[in-house]
């Protein structure tokens, strides 16, 4: 049965990582080619799919919901932004070595928190250091005292609107409203060529892979067990002598170090990052991705930030006004009738397909079934006394 | 030469009085009726002249001739016997073939009657017209000018008397000098005598003899005047003043920038007050229904937009139905705003949260998807952008306290709501059985159960109270905020944050924690900016529940960690 779904788990990935793109590197004409467009847009899903096994991991196992992953996932993705700019040199609009909308905003001088983003090395340590660090903080601070359930996702949702509202400000030296654009290159490669984007869908789908072994790994681990534990119960487990705090910062400064990659990943394919996709509204969108999926499953976060965003896609183009009733529609179907997600759900009727299939061999043999309830005879009564 | 002036004035001001009395009889004095037989005068300089004269009078019964020889309504009427009458016509009439006018006469516009004592009405064709050219125009209209702000000096209105004397300051106009002392000598309020005097002031530093000016420099100092502070600023770094002027404007300066701080930090107190009752009238439903059940409600702030909306719709019902009623349409919206929010609150309750006691982060994800779509659903019926809600007549303007400071009427009802809102729900809880049941079933809800309290509607019951005191916050905010489908989001994380703050379930917390953020979200904002003013709140929130982990006043005891 293992070996079963590893084979299962081999083979999604080997089409995801070498199928897809292969097929977008056939002819155009051909019947089974699949279009550029189409691949960056599963580019972008497979990152938010990076994403969302990062909140599984929180929310699904630890049983943390943050409502503020937006913001780490932000941080990765301005750290990569930060360096495409740098990378722009001068061939902006202005043909100024400073980013275009520095030259707008009269900025003369290169901010000195951007002069290390010249360097490739230090910007990919940056990705996953500061979206690291910051959750380090922000955890420490809160888990130390205790703040958990509701409490805690309000204080991540409130700190979603403050980063929301910081980099809104023109005065971060960040872009402001309009965030960082106009990307021309990554690491030497072109990004307007289809070759490039084949190759930056790869990686997220590489990294797709290894956060998945890294989540499972987590998880099967005795840490993982105890983070189960603190979800059913968390002042049992600091009663057993474990200290919650730790294993939920652990888990905390994991998930974000996740979201960072998955935003590093996601700007170079989609060429823009702007403070709307880091705001209180995409942050508990990302939540309804793993709802949707089935939280506590590792499959369930990739199948629901894939399938809700290509719901999403797909809506969006033809109705517009109907994705937000849809997707509100979604957060109420999912916690009133789908508390396990579709792939909990599914797990749970395949269960007992196999369940049933297995007792209707055992009849066929010719067998007897075995009872659906254990049989234990009822105590000897004794005469009352 | 402004004796003269003042003679006249005093004489104008007793004549008017005499004229309202007997309005048939009054006739005008001969100069006056000299001067409206040259108006009609075919030479340019005479009818200039004339009507320079005529302005000069004071006299308010000119005031109509003076307009309508702006707007060329004045005619010439031949008498019988070769006299000459200048008259005004009004509106024309078409009778037949020929274009018919009413006449009225120059002085007072009184209708002239004819034979047969209704209202005389002429062929145009008979009559001369009065050629009313630029310069003459150009000429009038300060004439006219002074007349209107002399008349709205007297008006029984004070804001617009105040609002004359400010504008006639501003004019620097030395002609209105006369005018504004006659208003002082009257005038009984003490907010129009301020501006008047101010008025004086500011005249006689623009234009005034040199111990004029210092006067008026001290004068302007003493009066704390904020409006004048650019223009003494001026008049201190002018070189070519006079000396003594200069230092008299300097000290003034300093007076007027001392008062400003202390002004400007009742202010921020008053504002960060205001706030603090907008995120109270919010917390506080939100606080008594998580005290209660445990439920984060994420849609609070769209309940609180279906009270603004509904706000909306009762204005356009008066505007449409009842616009004589306008001023009382925000009278009839709040409890109607209380309702219908309390209807959605208590649908939402029974429709869907009552399956989910007990997983508070599925109903705050629940809540959440409600929130998106009674947003969209405003969106789409409302449309995406904003809504006008105009103010009613008493909650516009303010009640000045002090000198430089004005308190809003609209922050006060607001300051008001949110005591009466504490009130009422302090009395609902502690002093009437429905309360007795809330408190029972927030402490324990299984015992309060065992006990015959119905605990499932006493849910109910609550959320559509904490609904509807969201439906009146919203109802409220119409009054100083934009009304639109995201409305609710602007507020919900502040609201909240306090609800951490103040301690689960307990009135007392969020009263204090919804004064404090407020107080100092104000406090904070001139010196950071609004932005890094609320990230600052947020630090100091994370901070403050480092010390105190479950809020101000946290329950204690068994219940506390459950």
């Amino acid at each position: 049965m293992r070996t079963r779904e590893r084979w299962v788990l081999l083979a999604a990935a080997a089409v995801v990582v070498l199928v897809l793109p292969a097929l977008n590197a056939l002819p155009k004409g051909s019947p089974l080619h699949v279009s550029d467009f189409t691949l960056n847009l599963f580019g972008k899903f497979l990152t938010y799919a990076i994403l969302a096994l990062g909140i599984d991991l929180i929310w699904g196992y630890a049983g943390v919901l943050s409502l503020g992953h937006g913001v780490f996932f932000g941080l990765g993705a301005y750290a990569m932004g930060m360096h495409l700019m740098l990378e722009i040199g001068t061939q902006g609009v202005y043909r100024n070595v400073l980013p275009d909308f520095m030259v707008w905003n009269r900025v003369t001088e290169l901010p000195l928190f951007w002069k290390p983003f010249y360097s490739a090395w230090f910007t990919l340590l940056a990705v996953v250091v500061v979206p690291g660090v910051v959750a380090g903080i922000f955890g420490f601070l809160t888990f130390r005292s205790r703040i958990r359930g509701v409490y805690f996702s309000i204080i991540t949702q409130a700190l979603a609107l403050c980063a929301w509202l910081t980099f809104n400000r023109n005065a971060m030296n960040l872009g402001g409203t309009n965030g960082l654009s106009g990307f021309k290159t990554i690491f030497g490669f072109p990004l307007n060529e289809a070759a490039t984007q084949r190759g930056l869908y790869v990686a997220s789908a590489i990294g797709l892979c290894l956060a998945f072994l890294l989540c499972r790994a987590i998880v099967r681990s005795p840490a993982g067990k105890v983070l189960v534990a603190i979800r059913d119960s968390e002042t049992r487990v600091l009663f057993c002598g474990y200290s919650p705090a730790a294993f939920k910062l652990f888990v905390f400064v994991v998930s974000a170090v996740l979201a960072g990659v998955a935003g590093a990943l996601y700007v170079g394919q989609v060429g823009i990052i702007t403070p709307a996709r880091i705001g209180v509204l995409p942050s508990i969108e990302m939540i309804i991705w793993v709802a949707v999926g089935g939280r506590g499953t590792l499959l369930g976060p990739v199948v629901g930030a894939v399938g809700v965003n290509w719901l999403q896609s797909l809506l969006t183009t033809h109705y517009p006004d109907l994705w937000i009733l849809v997707l509100g529609g979604m957060f109420i179907a999912v916690v009133l009738f789908f508390p396990e997600g579709v792939v909990g759900t599914l797990q749970r009727a395949f269960g007992r397909f196999r369940r049933v299939s297995r007792d209707f061999r055992f009849d066929q043999a010719g067998g007897e079934r075995p009872p659906l309830l254990p049989q234990t005879p009822p105590p000897p009564r004794g005469p009352r006394p | 030469m402004k004796q003269f002036l003042l003679a006249l004035l005093l004489l104008s001001g007793l004549a008017a009085p005499a004229a309202a009395q007997a309005p048939a009889s009054a006739a005008p004095p001969p100069e006056i009726v000299k001067a409206i037989a040259e108006v009609a005068s075919s030479d340019g300089a005479v009818q200039e002249a004339a009507a320079v004269a005529l302005g000069k009078s004071g006299d308010r019964k000119i005031l109509p001739l003076l307009e309508a020889l702006r707007e060329g309504s004045v005619f010439v009427r031949p008498l019988p016997g070769g006299k000459k009458d200048t008259v005004i016509v009004g509106d024309k009439v078409t009778e037949g073939d020929k274009t018919l006018v009413p006449l009225f006469t120059a002085y007072g516009r009184e209708p002239i009657a004819g034979a047969d004592g209704k209202p005389l009405l002429v062929d145009v064709t008979t009559l001369e017209e009065v050629s009313s050219g630029r310069s003459l125009r150009l000429a009038i209209r300060p004439l006219i000018d002074a007349f209107s702000g002399h008349a709205q000096l007297a008006d029984p209105d004070w804001t617009v008397r105040k609002g004359a004397a400010t504008k006639m300051g501003n004019s620097g106009d030395p002609g209105a000098i006369p005018n504004l002392t006659e208003a002082l000598g009257k005038e009984k309020d003490r907010w129009v005598r301020y501006e008047l005097e101010q008025a004086i002031a500011q005249i006689q530093l623009k234009a005034g003899s040199d111990a004029e000016r210092a006067a008026a420099a001290t004068k302007l100092g003493a009066l704390a005047s904020e409006d004048s502070l650019d223009r003494l600023r001026e008049v201190a770094a002018d070189g070519g003043a006079a000396p003594p002027v200069r230092q008299a404007a300097a000290d003034a300066v300093k007076r007027v920038e001392r008062w400003a701080l202390l002004t400007s930090t009742i202010q921020i107190g008053f504002q960060g007050l205001s706030l603090g009752s907008i995120l109270l009238l919010m917390a506080l439903g939100l606080a008594i229904v998580f005290g209660l059940m445990g439920v984060i409600n994420m849609a609070h702030g769209e309940l609180m937009a279906l009270g603004a909306y509904t706000t909306f719709v009762i204005q356009g019902w008066f505007q449409a139905h009842a616009p004589g009623a306008f001023d009382y349409y925000f009278l009839v919206s709040l409890p109607l705003a209380f309702l219908v929010s309390g209807a959605a609150g208590f649908a939402l309750e029974r429709g869907v949260i009552r399956f989910l006691y007990g997983r508070p982060l599925e109903t705050l994800l629940l809540t959440w998807g409600v929130s998106l779509m009674i947003q969209q659903g405003l969106r789409l019926w409302f449309g995406a952008a904003n809504v006008d809600v105009l103010a009613p007549k008493w909650l516009s303007g303010g009640i000045p306290v002090m000198v430089g400071l004005q308190l809003p009427y609209n922050r006060l009802f607001i300051v008001g709501l949110a005591v009466v809102a504490v009130t009422g729900m302090y009395f609902v809880l502690f002093r009437t059985d429905a309360g007795l049941r809330i408190r029972a079933v927030t402490q324990n809800r299984g015992m309060a159960a065992c006990l015959g309290v119905r605990s499932r509607r006493v849910d109910a019951f609550t959320f559509a109270l904490g609904a509807g005191l969201a439906g009146l916050a919203g109802c409220a905010l119409t009054q100083i905020g934009n009304v639109g489908p995201e409305l609710g989001q602007n507020y919900i994380v502040d609201s909240f944050m306090v609800v951490v703050t103040g301690g689960v379930g307990k009135l007392a917390g969020t009263i204090v924690a919804a004064a404090g953020i407020g107080g100092l979200n104000k406090i904070i904002e001139p010196g950071l900016g609004a932005v890094f003013g609320k990230v600052a709140i947020l630090v100091l929130v994370i901070l403050f529940i480092q010390r105190r982990p479950s809020g101000l006043f946290a329950a204690k005891g068994r219940y506390a960690d459950s």
